[in-house]
């Protein structure tokens, strides 16, 4: 149900910035999630649906851009990927690691008319 | 839908009353009706003026006006933390318990890992010694707000519905019920989940996550965004030890992978083992935020 509380702030964004810049139809929502973002992205694609139900944005198409998780080693001082956020750096094993990618979840941008 | 902040959940609820209604009830549970002017800030003051503040509105984003009368499409930029409204009510209430020197902690678990019962044996053993208040999240009931209020301390029950966390905005309308004093100590316990209320910062000092031992000494690495997040976490129910087959030891192991700076203090709200160190560790807490 986590994704639907973000689906609802996504709807929340979206209608403010409908105020804002005045556009009266969104098209295509573009969404950062990230892959350490503990977001289900499939779950959150059939939230995003019901969420914009006689919103602005009813109809919407959701593209999704999953950005990798990584992070910066304080040990060895590399960068090094991350599946988990307890993952161990790839280099020298140390841990932890400093989660620098893959944590974010941001409205990118909207394609409106 | 709340226009004059924004919130859209409806079904959030205080005391019974939906966050936008016109009652209201006291942390002592009486209740009364006022008006409710939405055009203003809204929030509820001892004078049930409504002067606290929703954090304002960043913007973004560039207007370009279409062509008169001819619909474009165009791209809108926005870059925008999805959580950043609820980010912004946390930092409020941050900034209101730093003014009135209160120290914040949001207390997360599985549900039923004992979180009502830590509180109330806690409230027992610091009675006295410093002001406390509770909120208390929960789906649908009032019952821990009643077994917080049965000890004599002021609680504010949050009712999130469908809702599985508490987030920030429903927390500032109920510390507009409940009157923060220097020194106090504010517990809000969240909805038992340990998902959700990872990702919705409330404006605590700190996550004091609860593990019992009737639960399985893996869940650090089920639940990893938690137990990151979290700053203590309270092993309970250490009294059925003898009868379980929970592995303290990985479960200490699993937490510190996970979060190498996390404290553990091992407590049973039922005997009162660990109290001690819990409550000296909330001292220190409260000591640190000037109360
Ligand atoms: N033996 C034992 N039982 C405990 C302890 N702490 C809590 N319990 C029991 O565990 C059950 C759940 O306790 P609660 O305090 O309601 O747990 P909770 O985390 O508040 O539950 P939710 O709010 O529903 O998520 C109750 O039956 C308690 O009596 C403990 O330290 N030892
Ligand atoms: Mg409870
Ligand atoms: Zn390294
Ligand atoms: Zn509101």
């Amino acid at each position: 149900m986590h994704e639907m509380s973000l689906a609802l702030a996504v709807r929340d964004l979206i209608e403010e910035a409908a105020e804002r810049e005045k556009f009266a139809k969104v098209k295509c929502v573009r969404a950062e999630i990230g892959a350490l973002s503990g977001v289900e992205r499939e779950a959150f694609a059939f939230c995003f649906d019901l969420a914009m139900k006689d919103s602005v944005a009813d109809g919407a198409r959701l593209e999704i851009v999953a950005t990798a998780g990584g992070g910066r080693c304080p040990a060895c001082g590399r960068e090094t990927p991350l599946t988990m956020i307890y993952d161990a750096c790839a280099h020298c094993g140390a841990f932890p690691v400093e989660v620098t990618a893959g944590k974010d979840m941001r409205i990118l941008e909207l394609e409106v008319e | 839908m709340c226009t004059t902040c924004g919130c859209g959940h409806d079904e959030m609820k205080i005391e019974g009353v939906s966050v936008h209604a016109h009652e209201h009830i006291h942390a002592d549970g009486t209740r009364h009706s006022h008006a409710h002017d939405h055009r203003g800030p809204h929030g509820h003051g001892d004078d049930h003026d409504h002067t606290h503040e929703h954090p304002g509105q960043e913007h973004h984003g560039h207007a370009q006006a279409a062509a008169q009368g001819v619909e474009q499409a165009r791209l809108v930029r926005l870059e925008q933390a999805i959580l950043a409204k609820n980010d912004r009510f946390a930092a409020a209430n941050r900034a209101r318990f730093a003014e009135a020197g209160v120290l914040a902690l949001n207390l997360v678990s599985s549900p039923g890992a004992g979180k009502t019962s830590l509180l109330v044996k806690t409230i027992e053993k610091m009675r006295g010694r410093r002001p406390l208040a509770v909120i208390e999240g929960d789906q649908e009931t009032r019952l821990d707000a009643e077994r917080i209020r049965a000890t004599g301390a002021p609680a504010i029950q949050i009712n999130t519905g469908k809702g599985c966390h508490l987030d920030a905005h429903a927390v500032g309308h109920a510390l507009d019920e409940l009157p923060l004093s220097r020194g106090m100590v504010l517990f809000i316990e969240n909805v038992g989940n340990l998902v959700c209320p990872a990702a919705f910062d409330l404006g605590e000092a700190a996550k004091v996550v609860i593990l019992s031992v009737t639960e399985g000494e893996d869940k650090p690495f089920k639940y990893p965004d938690m137990f990151r997040a979290a700053k203590l976490m309270l092993i309970n129910k250490v009294d059925l030890l003898p009868f379980v087959d929970f592995d303290v030891a990985a479960a200490l192991s699993a937490a510190r992978r996970v979060n190498p700076f996390l404290e553990t203090i091992q407590i049973s709200a039922k005997t009162g083992v660990g109290f001690e160190a819990w409550l000296s560790w909330i001292e220190k807490g409260a000591v640190a935020v000037g109360g």
